[in-house]
């Protein structure tokens, strides 16, 4: 049953190619069908693989699959090899899975847009780009992934490339991302230097010669490459851009998949990051602040995808804090519950603006559980689950990840518990604002606003988007009988542990203290919605509460536009009216000029008359042959 | 009775010496033709005295690829002079001095 695993890969490959060709003669909504039966198919062959690999015993979980040798270079042999362990499946299943329900829901929510198949092939050559990414073998393939994704994320998000906003945000992305990539590059160059090899075993049976210093300086690198894809600081502003993308790119891209790739290459290289103290601190730091700094501009969003964006960066922020703590299963466990509640909630969030019109601002939106009662439940469930209300699987995992915090870096808890109070805040002001209050939609017409006005009700969605909704629902409540704290014999996710081993750290904290903790998360969670809903459900305009430097990130736009944009187009201007006009255009001017002056002199030696041509050539040969004779005499 | 080579080779010279001063003060574009094979004949004059000296048959070969350049060489000149005499009604090298850079 393992050796189906290429298949994985494959099927959304296989879509892609056969969208390419015929997307527009199947059109809507043929197209979309096609390409949610190739993920759905790629989802199917991941649970077939995962039952083949929960078969074996524990220990023997690995299998590899070469496929071909692709670069065969002396003693370098890359392989487009597939390694099929815990980790990588649990990755492919969320991954899959998800990825069918937001396909699904795409056959809705595209329903008439002009380039409808186009859509559906970007997205199949996104899933089969991420499954390449979560099982390849080898650091290069790996890498493979890592663009195909991060180039699918950019057509994604400039997708209404017409719009200004949107063209740019998805230069922002593919930028960002082209930075962040330079470390993984070099992390490439520096293992293979030292080691020899690309591929994950090989690297990690020479863990000798990776220690000290390059084993710090490898993760580091792959941390620079992981805090880009995975937007943290100080590379995170492009995911707020983002959201200019088709609210379900939004969802599977920038929320439940693509995004979660840097914590997974972390978890992936957890044998060399278990020997790096002082890059495991950096991680963990980085983590807990960017949730803090991303859940804070969360709380002063006014468009409801911008706050999903930023709860998503402030949740990969708690990821990476699992990572750098060690605690790698907290981490999976909380990128799996967070792929099903975040999935949920910006599904929720783009039936709110597909019902509303394309409208996203939440100061227009308010007393919408009248109207859209199925989306305000599901998304009420993903509110409390990554608000961190018990028993929802925000709660386990997100406790899981303080827990372990707590027992290694105790700062860093303090960080993620405040964080988590403003988490539950920002969610419940989000639907407060949306689904509580009056019918503010219906004043959006005197204001000049294109789009919907005062007569138009909103709709709930049809049901190919409602099912999707439901089930994520359903999976974002009960996520967290997967790694339950006290049941040990039911762990779905405790599988993972042998592919960590002795890298993983492990809090052993008293079962006093796992109450304690429990009680005090559920406790911050409680007041956060609390606050929220008392502060946000009856009242639309709370300046104090929404200050600038909050709305406008921390001002990390016009920091970078004043640091790198500036002063790099300034040095653009340089170039093209200093070095261009006078080094440039002086030398090739002059190399004409030199030509010139040079015939000019010269011409005069072409007379015109035959007999002074025919002394030249007498007095040539004359002085040619004294000097011959002069040489033969001497 | 034979001659010895230098005769011939001053004969050679002697002739070379004709050409290239004719070619030098003549005006007309025939005699400076003519001029210029009395040049070439000196030329082979030389290969074949040297062929016959040295005992070696390259010389008298490389004779046959002169004559041969030199048949080409009139005939384009030839052509070209005609050319010109037609629509100048003379042919005095120097008038072609409007062809100067």
């Amino acid at each position: 049953m393992l050796h189906a695993a290429y298949l994985m890969p494959l099927l959304p490959l296989a879509g892609f190619v056969v969208l390419a060709a015929f997307g527009r003669r199947l059109g809507d909504p043929w197209a979309g069908w096609l390409g949610t039966a190739t993920v759905a198919g790629s989802f199917v062959v991941a649970c077939v693989v995962y039952a083949g690999l929960l078969a074996k015993a524990a220990p023997e979980r690995s299998f590899t699959q070469d496929m071909f040798t692709w670069i065969p270079v002396g003693g370098l042999q890359v392989k487009a090899a597939l390694l099929v362990d815990p980790l990588s499946m649990t990755m492919a299943l969320f991954v899959t899975g998800v990825s069918s329900l937001i396909h699904l829901y795409s056959i809705g929510y595209m329903k008439g847009d002009p380039d409808y198949p186009k859509f559906f092939l970007y997205l199949n050559l996104f899933v089969a780009s991420m499954l390449i990414l979560v099982l390849a073998d080898n650091l290069l393939f790996t890498f493979v992934g890592w663009e195909g994704v991060g180039v699918c994320s950019y057509w994604l998000v400039s997708f209404w490339f017409g719009r200004d906003s949107a063209a740019s945000a998805g230069k922002k992305a593919f930028l960002y991302n082209r930075i962040a990539d330079v470390g993984f590059l070099i992390a490439i160059f520096l293992v293979f230097s030292k080691t020899g090899t690309l591929n994950y075993t090989g690297i990690f049976s020479h863990l000798s010669l990776i220690g000290g210093g390059t084993g710090t300086a490898i993760c580091l690198l792959l941390f620079v490459a992981a805090a880009g894809k995975s937007a943290q600081l100080p590379l995170f502003p492009w995911l707020a851009d983002a959201m200019e993308g088709p609210t379900p790119v939004s969802a599977l891209i920038h929320a439940a998949t693509m995004v979660t790739a840097g914590v997974y290459l972390m978890c992936r290289i957890s044998p060399v990051l278990a020997g790096a103290h002082d890059a495991q601190l950096v991680v963990a730091s980085v983590g807990a602040v960017t949730a803090f700094v991303a859940a804070t501009i969360g709380c002063a969003q006014q468009d409801i995808k911008k706050v999903l964006a930023y709860s998503t960066v402030s949740q990969l922020g708690y990821m990476f804090l699992a990572v750098g703590t060690g605690a790698y299963e907290a981490a999976i466990f909380l990128m799996v519950a967070h792929a099903f509640f975040k999935a949920l909630l910006f599904l929720g969030a783009g039936s709110v603006i597909h019902g509303l019109h394309d409208e996203q601002d939440l100061k227009r939106m308010g007393n919408l559980r009248r109207y859209m009662k199925l989306t305000f439940f599901t998304f009420g469930i993903g509110t409390l689950a990554i608000a961190g209300i018990p028993p929802l699987s925000g709660f386990f995992a997100k406790g899981d990840v303080l827990d372990n915090a707590l027992a290694r870096y105790p700062a860093l808890w303090a960080i993620g518990i405040v964080t988590a109070a403003l988490t539950a805040y920002y969610m419940t002001r989000l639907v407060a604002l949306t689904f509580y209050g009056e019918d503010r939609w219906r004043q959006g017409a005197g204001d000049g606003v294109v789009g919907h006005g005062g007569d138009v009700t909103p709709h709930e969605a049809p049901p190919v988007m409602a099912f999707p909704l439901v089930v994520l629902a359903v999976l974002a409540f009960f996520g967290g009988v997967l790694h339950l704290p006290w049941h040990w014999s039911w762990d779905p996710l405790g599988w993972l542990g042998p592919v960590f081993g002795k890298a993983m750290f492990q809090a052993h904290q008293s079962v006093g203290t796992q109450w304690t903790l429990a009680v005090v998360d559920s406790a911050v969670a409680l007041v956060g919605v609390g606050v929220g809903f008392s502060l946000w459900s009856r009242q639309v305009q709370r300046a104090a509460l929404e200050p600038a430097v909050l709305q406008r990130a921390y001002y990390l736009d016009d920091i970078y536009d004043a640091v790198i944009a500036r002063p790099g187009r300034a040095f653009a201007q340089f170039c093209a009216s200093v070095i261009e006009v006078k080094v440039i255009d002086g030398a090739v001017n002059g190399v004409g000029r030199l030509t010139r002056a040079a015939g000019g002199s010269l011409r005069r030696v072409q007379t015109g008359y035959v007999r002074q041509y025919a002394l030249g050539i007498v007095f040539g040969t004359v002085v040619l042959l004294a000097w011959m004779i002069s040489r033969a005499v001497s | 009775m034979s001659l010895s080579g230098a005769w011939y080779l001053g004969l050679a010279a002697v002739v070379f010496s004709i050409g290239a001063l004719g070619l030098l003060v003549r005006r007309n574009v025939l005699v400076m033709f003519m001029c210029v094979e009395l040049m070439l004949n000196a030329a082979n004059l030389t290969f074949v005295t040297f062929s016959r000296m040295l005992n070696d048959i390259g010389g008298q070969a490389l004779v046959f690829f002169t004559l041969v350049v030199a048949a080409a060489e009139v005939v384009v000149g030839l052509g070209i002079v005609v050319a010109i005499f037609r629509r100048r009604r003379s042919a005095t090298a120097d008038d072609f001095h409007i062809m100067r850079g």
